[in-house]
C-alpha cells in the first residue's frame, strides 16, 4: 500500500460543503441548547466542597454506605462507584455553618465514620476546595480559553490573512463548543484536568487548521487558474493522507490513556479524543468554509512584490 | 513558498526554481560532518541526563536536625547503626548530606519500624531531629556529579497532602492599626503631651489623633517619630488640629511581606514536627502559601498541626490606677483579671521554647528565649515592674465564612472571630531579659505552652481554602497506569509508522525515541515535577509528535512524481519546514497561556507539551533528517519507498 498513497485522493470536499454546514450547525445548536439548559456537570475543582475516595476491601453497594454516612450525620453527600466495585467516590457539597476549618477536616470524619464500618478500608484521595477557590480556578479557566483564542487569531492573522484568523478561531469556538456540549448531554464531569484538555484540543485543532490553511495558501499563489473551490478541493486532497495519519496516531495513544490511564485521568483522554476527531473533520469543513464565505481569492495571498531573497512570507518574528 | 533563509548554508538562493537542475555543491541529502555530530552529542546527552530516571531509589529514612547549624555527629550516628543492627534490620547504605543523614534499607517493609526506632534512639531527651521516611536516589555518583538527577514525582504519584492557604491579611493589617494606636497614646501619655478625648482613634488603615494647639501637635509629632510604618499629616477639622497617621500602600505590602515570611517560617517549623523528609512551603500570589507534605501518612494530623491559628502576648498586669481605656478583662482560674491592653512582646519573638522543671522545687515549668528585639523589649518592660504580674494571653482565630451582597452580588467573604483567653498570669520576680521561666503550670500545661511556643506563633491568621490528599497505594497506582499507558501507545505509534512509512518509518520511530528521550532529559534538568497530567501531556507528546514526520514524508511523496528520490527528499524536507513551524508556534503558544494562567494538574500538563513541543521539533526535522541523510542521501537512488 505505501506507493499508492499520495495524491490519490479524490475526493469533493468543497461540493459537500452546504451539507457540512447544516450538521455543524444542528451539532453546535445542540451543544448550546444543553449548555444552557442543563449546563456543565462541574467537578469539585470549581464547585468547592469535599471529596473522598476510598478503596474497600470487598464489593460494596453505595446505597448502603450511604445510609451509614447518614445515620453518621452526613445527610447531604452522594456515594457513588468509581471505576471498580470496591471503589467508592463520596462528595459533599460545600457546607457553610461548618465554617471554613469545619469543612476541611469533613474529609477525615467521614473517612473515620467509614473506617469503623468497614475494616480494611483504605483512603485513596481526599480533596478539600473552599468556595472562593472554586470560583477563582472556573474564573482563571474561562480567561485562558478566551485568552488561547485571542493569541491564536492575533498569530494567525500576523501569519495569514483575516480570512484565515477568522476561519481558524471559528473552527477553534466549533471544536470547544462541541465538546463542552458533549460533556454537557451525557453529564460527564467537568474538572480542571479536562480544562486543560479543552486547551490541548484548541491547540491540536489549530496544528490541523494551520496545516490545512498553509496548504491552500500555497496553493492559491501557485495556481494560475481554477476556482476557489477547485484550489481549496486540491489542498485538503493534499493535506488528507497527513491528516488522517496524525489524527489516527493521536487516537491511538488517546485510547490508550483512556483505558489504560485509569479514572483520574478518564475524563482527560475522552474529551481530548473528541477533540481530535471534531478538530480534523473542522480544519477540513470549518476553518476551509469560513474562507469561501468570506469570498478568499487569489489577490488576498499574493505576496508583495518579493524582495531578493523573498523573504516576506517565511520571515519569522 | 519560501524555504531558503531557514537552511541558507544548504540551497542559497533558490527560491521557487527548486524543481529546476540543483545548483549545489557535494553530493545531495549529506549533512555537514559537524551537524552530524551535533545531533548525536544532542541525542547522547538527552540520554545521559533522562538515565537518572530509570534507576529504582532505596527506601530509606532521613534523620535531619531540627536546629539548621546543628550536624549528626559520629558518635549519634554511630548509635543509630547499632540500634538497627541489635534490631536486625538491614543497613544497605548510609549516606551523609548538607547535615542530614539518609539510611537506606533493603525493603519498603522495614521502613516504618527503622523509623519508630532511630526516633526512639536519637530523641530520648528532647525532640531535636526530624526523622522522616525518604527515598534514596540510587543515581551512579558519576552522573550524580554531572548533575544528573531523576525527576521528582507530584504529589498524584508519590502520595501525600497538598494544602493552600489563605492569610487573612484585613485582620492583620487592622490588629497592627490598632497596636500602634495603643502604643502611640501610652507614649503620649508617658509623654504628658495632652490630646483631644476621643475614644475612635483608629478608622480603617488610619489614626487620627486631635491636639489643641500647634506646638503641642509639633511635640507629639516628634515623641511619635518611631512609627515609620505611616505616612504622617497634619489636618484640621472642626478646629482641631488632627495628626493623622496613614498605612500606605507600600507599607501594606511590607507588612504582608513580612507576615507572609513569618507565617511561612512558623508553618515551616510546625511542618517539621511532622517528619515529612521533603516539606515544601511557598508563598504564592499576595497572600496565599502552599504547603507540600510528600509521602505524609497521617494528613488528618497535619491539617491540626497547620490549622492552629494562635499566637501569644505577653501582658502586663494592669494596676488600679489604670485607666479603663487602658485595660482589658479576661476570666482567669475563676476570677477576673485587669491586664493592660498594650503587649510587650508577642510569640513571634519568641525564638525557643521548652518544658523543664525547676530544679529546686521540682515543679514543671516552661523556659522562654527571646530573640534581640524581644528581649530588650521584655527588660526595658520587667526592670521597674518587679513584684507585679504578666499575663500570657492566647489568641486563637477561628476562620469562618459568611455570604454578603456586594454591589448587587453575593459573595463569600471569609472572617475570623477571635477567642482569646489567658493562660497564666505569673509575677515578675526579677528584671527579665532574653530568657525566662514560666512557672506555676501543671505538666500538661507547660508542655503545651512549649509546643505551642516553640512551633512559632502565626504573625496573620490563616486557614486552609484547598486540600487535596492522595493514598500512597492511589500514587502507586496512577504511576503504573500512567507508564503504562505511555508503553502501549508509544508501541503502537511505532508499529503503525514502521508499516505505513518502512525505512522512513524507522528513522521516525528513532527520532520519536530521542523525542521522549529528550523530554525526559529536559524535565530533569529543569527539575520539574512529574504530575499524572503531566505524564498524559507526554503521552499526547508521542501522538502528536509524528505529525511533523508525516508532513515531511507526505510532502516527499508528493514531489516523488514530478522528482528524482534525491531531489524528493530535499523538497520534501524543505517545503515542510515552514508548515511545521508554523503550527508548533501556535501550539506552543497554547502551552504557554497554559502554564501561565492555569493552576494545579494544568500547569503540569502544559510544562510537559511546552517542552515536548520544542523536542519534538529538534527530533523530527534534525534527527530525522540526519537519520534519511544517512540512509539514503549522497548516492544514487532509482526508487525509494514511502
Amino acid at each position: 500500500m505505501s506507493d499508492s498513497q499520495s495524491n490519490t485522493f479524490q475526493v469533493d470536499f468543497m461540493g459537500k460543503r452546504l451539507i457540512a454546514m447544516v450538521l455543524s450547525g444542528v451539532v453546535l445548536a445542540a451543544a448550546l441548547g444543553s449548555l444552557s439548559y442543563q449546563g456543565l456537570n462541574l467537578g469539585l475543582d470549581f464547585t468547592g466542597g469535599s471529596l473522598v475516595e476510598v478503596k474497600l476491601a470487598k464489593k460494596v453497594d453505595p446505597q448502603t454506605v450511604r445510609g451509614y454516612l447518614v445515620d453518621a450525620g452526613f445527610t447531604n453527600g452522594t456515594v457513588q462507584t468509581f471505576g471498580s466495585d470496591e471503589d467508592l467516590l463520596i462528595r459533599v457539597p460545600p457546607q457553610e455553618e461548618l465554617g471554613v476549618t469545619g469543612q476541611v477536616g469533613l474529609g477525615d470524619e467521614i473517612f473515620a465514620a467509614l473506617a469503623a464500618e468497614y475494616p480494611g478500608i483504605v483512603l485513596q484521595q481526599s480533596n478539600y476546595v473552599g468556595p472562593a477557590v472554586g470560583d477563582e480556578l472556573a474564573e482563571d479557566g474561562g480567561l485562558a480559553l478566551l485568552t488561547a483564542l485571542l493569541v491564536v487569531m492575533l498569530y494567525i492573522l500576523f501569519r495569514f490573512t483575516k480570512q484565515f484568523s477568522v476561519g481558524a478561531v471559528t473552527a477553534l469556538a466549533h471544536d470547544v463548543i462541541i465538546v463542552l456540549g458533549c460533556f454537557s448531554i451525557f453529564g460527564w464531569t467537568f474538572d480542571l484536568t479536562v480544562l486543560a484538555a479543552l486547551l490541548a484540543v484548541i491547540g491540536y485543532s489549530l496544528n490541523d487548521t494551520i496545516v490545512v490553511s498553509d496548504r491552500i495558501r500555497e496553493n492559491f499563489r501557485r495556481a494560475r487558474r481554477g476556482t476557489p473551490i477547485e484550489i481549496i478541493n486540491q489542498a485538503l486532497n493534499q493535506t488528507l493522507g497527513r491528516t488522517l495519519v496524525t489524527s489516527l496516531t493521536t487516537l491511538f495513544v488517546l485510547l490508550a490513556l483512556l483505558f489504560a490511564g485509569g479514572e483520574v485521568i478518564r475524563g482527560f483522554a475522552t474529551a481530548l479524543s473528541i477533540g481530535v476527531v471534531i478538530g480534523t473533520y473542522s480544519s477540513i469543513y470549518v476553518a476551509a468554509n469560513v474562507l469561501l464565505l468570506m469570498n478568499i481569492s487569489r489577490e488576498d495571498l499574493l505576496v508583495p512584490e518579493p524582495e531578493q531573497d523573498g523573504s516576506e512570507d517565511g520571515s519569522y518574528p | 513558498m519560501n524555504h531558503d533563509e531557514s537552511r541558507p548554508q544548504e540551497n542559497g538562493g533558490q527560491g521557487t526554481t527548486l524543481l529546476g537542475a540543483p545548483s549545489r555543491r557535494g553530493p545531495m541529502n549529506v549533512f555537514p560532518l559537524w551537524k552530524n555530530i551535533l545531533v548525536a552529542t544532542v541525542c547522547l546527552l538527552g540520554a545521559l541526563f533522562a538515565a537518572p530516571n530509570v534507576f529504582q531509589p532505596d527506601p530509606a529514612v532521613q534523620i535531619r536536625s531540627l536546629d539548621a547549624d546543628a550536624m549528626i555527629s559520629a558518635a549519634q550516628k554511630a548509635r543509630v547503626l547499632a540500634a538497627l543492627d541489635k534490631a536486625g534490620v538491614a543497613v544497605i547504605g548510609v549516606d551523609e548530606d548538607d547535615g542530614s543523614l539518609l539510611v537506606r534499607l533493603q525493603d519498603e517493609a522495614a521502613q516504618l519500624g527503622a523509623r519508630s526506632l532511630i526516633a526512639d534512639t536519637l530523641n530520648d531527651n528532647v525532640g531535636d531531629f526530624v526523622v522522616a521516611l525518604a527515598q534514596a536516589p540510587t543515581t551512579p555518583q558519576w552522573l550524580q556529579d554531572l548533575g544528573g538527577k531523576p525527576m521528582s514525582l507530584g504529589l498524584d504519584l508519590f502520595g501525600g497532602a497538598h494544602f493552600l492557604l489563605q492569610v487573612n491579611m484585613q485582620d492583620y493589617i487592622a490588629g497592627v492599626v490598632d497596636n500602634s494606636a495603643e502604643g502611640m497614646r501610652d507614649k503620649l501619655i508617658d509623654e504628658r503631651i495632652r490630646f483631644l478625648p476621643n475614644r475612635n482613634w483608629v478608622d480603617g488603615q488610619t489614626i487620627s489623633i486631635g491636639f489643641r494647639d500647634e506646638a503641642t501637635r509639633e511635640e507629639a509629632k516628634a515623641a511619635l517619630v518611631d512609627y515609620q510604618d505611616f505616612l504622617v499629616q497634619e489636618r484640621e477639622s472642626a478646629g482641631d488640629l488632627i495628626l493623622r497617621f496613614t498605612l500606605t500602600e507600600d507599607k501594606i505590602r511590607a507588612l504582608e511581606d513580612r507576615a507572609i515570611s513569618q507565617n511561612l517560617t512558623s508553618l515551616r517549623n510546625r511542618v517539621n514536627e511532622l517528619g515529612v523528609s521533603e516539606p515544601q512551603v511557598q508563598r504564592l500570589g499576595r497572600s496565599r502559601i502552599v504547603v507540600d507534605l510528600p509521602g505524609i501518612q497521617d494528613s488528618a494530623r497535619a491539617k491540626e498541626i497547620l490549622n492552629k491559628f494562635a499566637n501569644l502576648e505577653f501582658r502586663l498586669e494592669a494596676l488600679p490606677r489604670a485607666r479603663k481605656s487602658q485595660l482589658e478583662t479576661y476570666e482567669y482560674q475563676g476570677r477576673m483579671q485587669d491586664i493592660m491592653r498594650r503587649n510587650i512582646v508577642t510569640g513571634n519573638n519568641v525564638q525557643d521554647a521548652q518544658q523543664s522543671y525547676d530544679p529546686e522545687t521540682s515543679q514543671p515549668q516552661v523556659s522562654i528565649e527571646l530573640d534581640n528585639e524581644g528581649g530588650r523589649k521584655m527588660h526595658a518592660a520587667t526592670k521597674d515592674n518587679i513584684g507585679r504580674s504578666m499575663a500570657i494571653l492566647f489568641i486563637e482565630q477561628k476562620p469562618r465564612v459568611r455570604e454578603v451582597v456586594r454591589d448587587g452580588e453575593t459573595i463569600e467573604e471569609y472572617y475570623t472571630i477571635e477567642e482569646r483567653r489567658l493562660i497564666s498570669v505569673a509575677t515578675i520576680q526579677a528584671a527579665l531579659g532574653f530568657s525566662f521561666r514560666i512557672t506555676g503550670l501543671s505538666l500538661r500545661e507547660a508542655q503545651d505552652l512549649a509546643l505551642l511556643l516553640r512551633a512559632g506563633a502565626l504573625a496573620a491568621p490563616m486557614y486552609i481554602v484547598e486540600e487535596r490528599t492522595v493514598g500512597a497505594q492511589l500514587g502507586d497506582e496512577n504511576i503504573r497506569r500512567g507508564w503504562q499507558s505511555v508503553a502501549i501507545g508509544f508501541a503502537l505509534v511505532l508499529a503503525f509508522m514502521i508499516y505505513y512509512y518502512r525505512g522512513f518509518g524507522l528513522a521516525a520511530n528513532v527520532a520519536l525515541t530521542a523525542n521522549l528521550t529528550l523530554l525526559v532529559a529536559i524535565m530533569s534538568i529543569l527539575g520539574a515535577t512529574l504530575t499524572l497530567p503531566g505524564i498524559a501531556g507526554i503521552v499526547l507528546t508521542v501522538g502528536m509528535a509524528v505529525d511533523a514526520n508525516v508532513l515531511i514524508f507526505s510532502r516527499i511523496r508528493e514531489e516523488l512524481k514530478n522528482n528524482p528520490p534525491q531531489m524528493a527528499i530535499q523538497a520534501g524536507f524543505d517545503r515542510a519546514l515552514l508548515t511545521i513551524t508554523d503550527a508548533n508556534v501556535t501550539t506552543f503558544f497554547v502551552a504557554i497561556i497554559l502554564l501561565s494562567i492555569g493552576s494545579g494538574p494544568v500547569r503540569g500538563f502544559a510544562v510537559t507539551l511546552a517542552v515536548g513541543i520544542v523536542t519534538s521539533m529538534f527530533t523530527a526535522i534534525l534527527v530525522t533528517r540526519a537519520l534519511v541523510n544517512l540512509m539514503y542521501g549522497g548516492r544514487k537512488l532509482e526508487s525509494i519507498k514511502i
